[in-house]
């Protein structure tokens, strides 16, 4: 047992925080520092990133990335949080692709995996339907082959950032007759073909960040099908147990943890500084303590070999990376205080806008109410226990 | 980064786990905590054939040459078993303080017969017992000779057992423990009071008023010293603890599996099952900060080793209590039978929260020191 990191590991941490001070644009590391996330930061990172090597470093070399191992994926995700550079978009990078690597044909490959890699394309997720979330292998967007194509129609939710994405990934059922699970196909579809049309969603935080997607009779070539028919749901599982690197956002937390201390050092209560109160203190010890149980709990899963248990690791670090980042976005709202009150700006005419940034620390509050979704997208936490429960129990 | 165990303390922890498998089944516990002394010495022979006593001994002592990750194994089986005898007492606190704190002769004289198995020592010291009113109970003065040593220490575990106790004391007013003294417990002017502890184990409130000569402290000002011995005692707790959660889940994981109600096993029950799932949780939460604990025992940094030591005790002690409780309650009436397992591990987990200071305790400390620059 040594729990530092090896000196090969503290040479790639170099090696990034090198990237991070020479590249990073400052006024893209102020916004995302005051958690703001603007999509035209994200695809310019996206593009530095990539002209400088590391446009996914979790990727083999053979496809384009560094083939980092999984410790290096944590430490580069933990320093560009901390830098504050934006999150890469995960769709493609993280979801899509090792999918592609191990399913795709040669054909998709080449012809997506650069895209992604640059940024050219966006890529979203078509999953989630109206009728069909927790349980979601009871969806009913149905794909009917027709020649060399398929005919989708149906309907999808919940869908992320669509509105600015090129490709979108879904899962479609493609036999009705058999097991849920048995009749779902993993299809590839342009956002510019006819048939398809979407409304954003707007969320309790005000913003629109996710839409719904109509499909009506879209027409998709049966080479943009991922692998086999019918074993979409293979791959889409493939896809839910792959990432365990990020899953329990130690970055994003310590960074807000840092903003909170911060926050509570220049906010006044009672004459004094909140910081300076034995409750607010203990309070912030204890949530410095469950992070750096996840930090190090994620550290012993992503050292230990890939095993059966994988997933059920992905869920407990999923859950108490959830749960700790919903508390620290708690604490800060507490510790602002009045000032938690302020939600949106009103523009010369009248119009809603984002708070200024001028502003010590902006958006907190929609901040708290976005992050509500952290448990419940990507397998609520109760999924992600009926699974953890499954193993635990063998039944 | 490498969170593994190596192939020899792997091998060591087998031969713990195979002893007991063969000398400590439940029902062999049972006689040995009714038995008048509480304890087993014929088991206590039995570690001693295996090295146990001299696990963090160096090897030209006769030791195996252990250090805080052997420990934190080891420690771990003797929770996995519930185990009575003063492994955690004698074979790491009080070793470490003679290590640390002993002169060579000292050493030389004290180690081998409790390598051997022949005698066994253990630390009395208010702040490693628990929360206590007074941290420094005991007064040191100096008489031509050496000193006199008055005061009482309550609940120190193994006491009963013990052939040497080593003291830790005050010489000056401040409620400061300053100084570590050698007090046989055969002396006239040392008497001791003796309970069962809530886990069963032999402890005692000790009673001293006797002159020592001065040949009997150990090392000069004692106060970093001690803590530091105390940090290797929270430790080693924390990992014999989480011994005692992995078997606690693992019983009460079983039980719902074959318990039948409502015409089936109660793990069907998904308000039960992810009750199971938070307690799995808990668990894995507080032995990351173990491990780190333990890890970072040797450092040279007082205050990284004491914000991880203080870290991992809050979580344990969560786990503890968590675990403990929600187990007894998934047993049902079961849970609260003295024949169940169960009820035992229960018992080993309250007193887990309460050894060497409760979680509000070690929050506060941590609370104290830790960064807050932004």
């Amino acid at each position: 047992m040594d729990l530092n990191l090896t000196p090969a590991e503290q040479a790639f941490r170099s090696q990034v925080r090198a990237l991070l001070a020479a590249h990073l644009p400052p006024d893209m590391r102020r916004r995302t520092l005051r958690a703001r996330i603007e999509v035209a930061d994200i695809r310019r990172w996206q593009g530095i990133l990539h002209s400088q090597g590391w446009g996914a470093v979790h990727w083999p070399v053979d496809f384009g990335g560094r083939g980092a191992t999984p410790i290096e994926q944590y430490l580069f995700e933990l320093e560009c949080a901390e830098a504050g550079a934006p999150v890469q978009l995960a769709f493609g990078l993280r979801m899509l692709a090792p999918v592609l690597m191990k399913f795709g044909s040669p054909a998709q490959q080449q012809h997506f995996l650069p895209r992604i890699l640059s940024g050219e394309d966006w890529w979203c997720q078509g999953y989630s339907e109206p009728g069909a979330g927790s349980d979601l292998a009871s969806l009913r967007t149905q794909a009917v082959r027709q020649g060399d194509d398929y005919l989708v129609s149906g309907q999808k939710c919940w869908n992320t950032l669509g509105q600015f994405a090129d490709w979108i990934f879904c899962l479609v059922r493609t036999d009705t007759g058999v097991k849920p699970q048995r009749g779902i196909s993993m299809l590839l579809i342009d956002m510019k073909s006819p048939g398809i049309t979407l409304r954003p969603t707007v969320l309790l935080d005000g913003t629109p960040e996710v839409n719904e997607i109509w499909f009506d009779q879209v027409r998709v070539p049966v080479a943009n099908r991922v692998g086999e028919e019918n074993q979409g749901w293979t791959y889409a599982k493939y896809l839910l147990g792959h990432e365990r690197a990020n899953i329990a956002g130690v970055g994003a937390s310590r960074v807000e943890l840092k903003r909170l201390k911060r926050l509570a050092a220049a906010t006044m209560r009672n004459g004094r500084p909140l910081l300076q109160s034995e409750d607010f203190r203990r309070r912030l010890a204890r949530v410095e303590i469950d992070l750096l149980a996840l930090e190090y709990t994620n550290l012993r899963v992503l050292s230990a070999p890939e095993a059966a248990s994988a997933g059920t690791q992905a869920s407990i670090l999923k859950i108490r990376g959830s749960q700790i980042r919903q508390h620290l976005s708690e604490l800060l709202v507490e510790a602002r205080g009045a000032a938690a009150l302020r939600f949106a700006g009103r523009g010369p005419g009248g119009e809603m806008t984002a708070l200024p940034l001028e502003d010590e620390e902006p958006g907190l509050t929609a901040a708290y109410l976005n992050l509500r979704k952290l448990s419940i997208f990507g397998g609520s936490n109760e999924i992600q226990k009926n699974i953890i429960a499954q193993s635990l129990l063998g039944m | 980064m490498d969170f593994s165990f190596t192939d020899e303390q792997e091998l060591l922890a087998d031969s713990v786990r195979r002893y007991l498998a063969d000398h400590y089944a439940l029902e062999q516990r049972r006689r040995i905590i009714a038995s008048p002394s509480g304890s087993s010495a014929a088991v206590w022979q039995g570690f001693a054939d295996l090295g146990l006593p001299g696990l963090i001994a160096p090897d030209d002592l006769g030791g195996l040459d252990g250090g805080p990750i052997e420990t934190l194994r080891v420690a771990g089986v003797m929770g996995e078993h519930l185990v009575v005898e003063p492994f955690l007492s004698s074979a790491i606190i009080a070793t470490q303080a003679l290590l640390d704190l002993g002169s060579p002769s000292q050493v030389q004289r004290l180690l081998p017969p409790m390598l051997s198995g022949e005698r066994i020592a253990v630390l009395a010291d208010a702040a490693s017992a628990g929360d206590a009113a007074r941290l420094a109970p005991v007064l040191a003065t100096r008489t031509p000779s050496g000193f006199r040593l008055s005061g009482r220490i309550e609940v120190v575990y193994h006491a009963p057992l013990a052939d040497h106790l080593l003291v830790s004391a005050r010489t000056g007013e401040a409620d400061v423990t300053n100084a570590l003294f050698m007090v046989d417990r055969a002396m006239a002017g040392v008497h001791l009071v003796p309970y069962a502890s809530v886990d069963a184990q032999a402890v005692a409130d000790v009673e001293l008023d006797l002159e020592v000569p001065a040949t009997a402290r150990l090392g000069e000002d004692a106060s970093a010293s001690l803590e530091r011995v105390r940090e290797t005692g929270r430790v080693a707790l924390c990992a014999e603890t989480l011994g005692v959660l992995d078997r606690a889940l693992a019983i009460t994981v079983e039980y719902t599996r074959t318990r039948q109600q409502f015409g089936g096993p109660i793990a069907r029950f998904q308000v039960l099952q992810h009750r199971l799932v938070e307690m799995l949780m808990r668990i894995e939460q507080a032995r990351s900060l173990v491990f780190l604990a333990a890890s970072r025992l040797g450092s040279a940094d007082a205050g990284a080793r004491s914000a991880a030591v203080a870290a991992a005790k809050v979580l344990i002690d969560d786990a503890a209590r968590f675990v403990g409780e929600e187990a007894v309650q998934l047993h049902g009436g079961m849970g609260v039978a003295d024949e169940s397992p169960i009820s035992h591990y229960f018992k080993r987990l309250v007193a887990a929260q309460i050894r060497f200071g409760s979680a509000a305790t070690h929050l506060e400390r941590y609370a104290g020191t830790m960064d807050l620059s932004g």
